[in-house]
C-alpha cells in the first residue's frame, strides 16, 4: 500500500485506529480472562448413561465388595468415589454420614486404597458405606469419568448416573444432593 | 560401623517403603511388548490429556491417575483396539478436554476452514495486486 497517493482519507482514518481497537478488544478478553478464572474442574461427560460393568472385591472386611447390579435395586444411591489418603475426604466424612443418617444408601470404591489405611481410616472418620469396593487401578473411576477424588454420584434405580459432585461434600451441599436423590427416585421408578 | 550404618539407613527407609501403596497398574510404566503396539499406545497417549495435571499429556505426566490411563490404554492397545475408539472411549467421559487433536464438530469448524479461507483471500488479494503491477495505468488513477 506504500506506493498508494493520498486519495482514500476516511479508509486511512479508519486503518490508524484499527490497532487500538483490537488493543481494546484484546485488553478487555484477558481482563476477564483474569478476572474469572477458568474452572479447573472436569466434569464427567459420563453422566446420563448406565453405570458400565463392574464387580470390585470388597475393600474392607466388614463391608461387601461393589458391583453394577447392586444398583439395580429401584432404590436411588449414591456412588462416593473417594480414598483414605485423601483429606478433603476426611472432610466430607460427617456430610456423608448425614446423608447415611437420612437414609440415603451410600457406596463406596476406594481408590489405590490399602486394607489397613482403609480401616484406619474408617475407624477415624467414621463409616457410613454399605459397600466399598477396591479400585486399585481406577478401572471404574475413569469407567464413569471421574478425574480425582473425592467425588460422588447419584445413580437412579436402574443404574443410571444422574448427577456428578465434584470434590468434598460441604455441608451446603447436603440439601442439593438429597434433593437429586429424590429426583432420580421419581424419575427412575 | 559400616553395619551400624547399614541398620540406620535401613531405619530411615522404612518410612519411604510404608509411604509407596498399592503397587501402580501393569502398564502404567512399563511398555508393551510388542513395539508396534507399544508405538500406538505411545502415539495414542501424547495426544490425551491428563486430567489432573491438565498441562501435561498422560504420557508426559507423573500423576497417578495418568499411571491408570496409561495402562488403561495400553492393556486396550495390546487387545487390538483400535486407538481412535480409544480415544472416543474416553471422549465419551471426560468430553473433548481429555485430548489434545480437536475433533471436528461444529464447534471446532473455523478451525479447519481458517486455513482454506485465508489461503482464498490472500489469492484474491494477490491476484488484484499482480493485475496492478501489469497495467500500471489502471492502479493508481483511483
Amino acid at each position: 500500500m506504500s506506493g498508494e497517493p493520498q486519495s482514500s482519507r476516511p479508509n486511512l482514518r479508519l486503518g490508524l485506529w484499527l490497532p487500538l481497537l483490537v488493543f481494546a478488544g484484546l485488553f478487555a478478553l484477558f481482563v476477564h480472562g483474569l478476572t474469572n478464572p477458568a474452572d479447573s474442574n472436569v466434569p464427567s461427560a459420563f453422566v446420563g448413561n448406565p453405570l458400565p460393568q463392574f464387580d470390585l472385591s470388597a475393600a474392607t472386611t466388614d463391608r461387601p465388595g461393589l458391583a453394577t447390579r447392586a444398583f439395580r435395586t429401584g432404590k436411588p444411591k449414591l456412588l462416593n468415589v473417594f480414598a483414605s489418603w485423601c483429606v478433603p475426604c476426611a472432610a466430607e466424612a460427617p456430610q456423608l454420614a448425614a446423608l447415611a443418617q437420612a437414609g440415603v444408601e451410600v457406596d463406596g470404591v476406594a481408590i489405590h486404597d490399602k486394607p489397613d489405611d482403609l480401616a484406619r481410616f474408617l475407624a477415624s472418620n467414621g463409616n457410613p458405606y454399605a459397600a466399598i469396593g477396591r479400585d486399585d487401578r481406577r478401572v471404574v473411576q475413569i469407567a464413569i469419568g471421574s478425574s480425582g477424588v473425592p467425588e460422588t454420584y447419584v445413580i437412579d434405580g436402574r443404574g443410571v448416573i444422574r448427577y456428578q459432585h465434584i470434590g468434598d461434600i460441604r455441608p451446603e451441599d447436603v440439601p442439593t444432593l438429597l434433593a437429586r436423590v429424590k429426583a432420580a427416585q421419581g424419575g427412575g421408578a | 560401623m559400616r553395619a551400624v550404618l547399614a541398620v540406620l539407613l535401613l531405619l530411615f527407609a522404612a518410612p519411604l517403603v510404608a509411604q509407596e501403596s498399592v503397587p501402580p497398574a501393569p502398564y502404567a510404566y512399563r511398555q508393551l511388548d510388542n513395539p508396534a503396539q507399544e508405538a500406538r499406545a505411545k502415539a495414542l497417549m501424547v495426544t490425551l490429556r491428563c486430567v489432573m495435571c491438565q498441562s501435561q499429556s498422560i504420557a508426559d505426566s507423573d500423576a497417578p491417575i495418568a499411571g491408570d490411563m496409561r495402562s488403561e490404554v495400553r492393556t486396550r492397545i495390546a487387545e487390538g483396539e483400535d486407538p481412535e475408539h480409544i480415544r472416543q472411549w474416553l471422549i465419551a467421559r471426560y468430553g473433548d478436554y481429555v485430548t489434545y487433536a480437536p475433533q471436528v464438530k461444529p464447534i471446532t469448524w473455523p478451525l479447519f476452514a481458517a486455513p482454506l479461507v485465508i489461503l482464498v483471500v490472500a489469492a484474491v488479494l494477490l491476484r488484484g495486486r499482480f493485475a496492478r503491477g501489469a497495467r500500471p495505468g489502471d492502479g493508481d488513477t483511483a
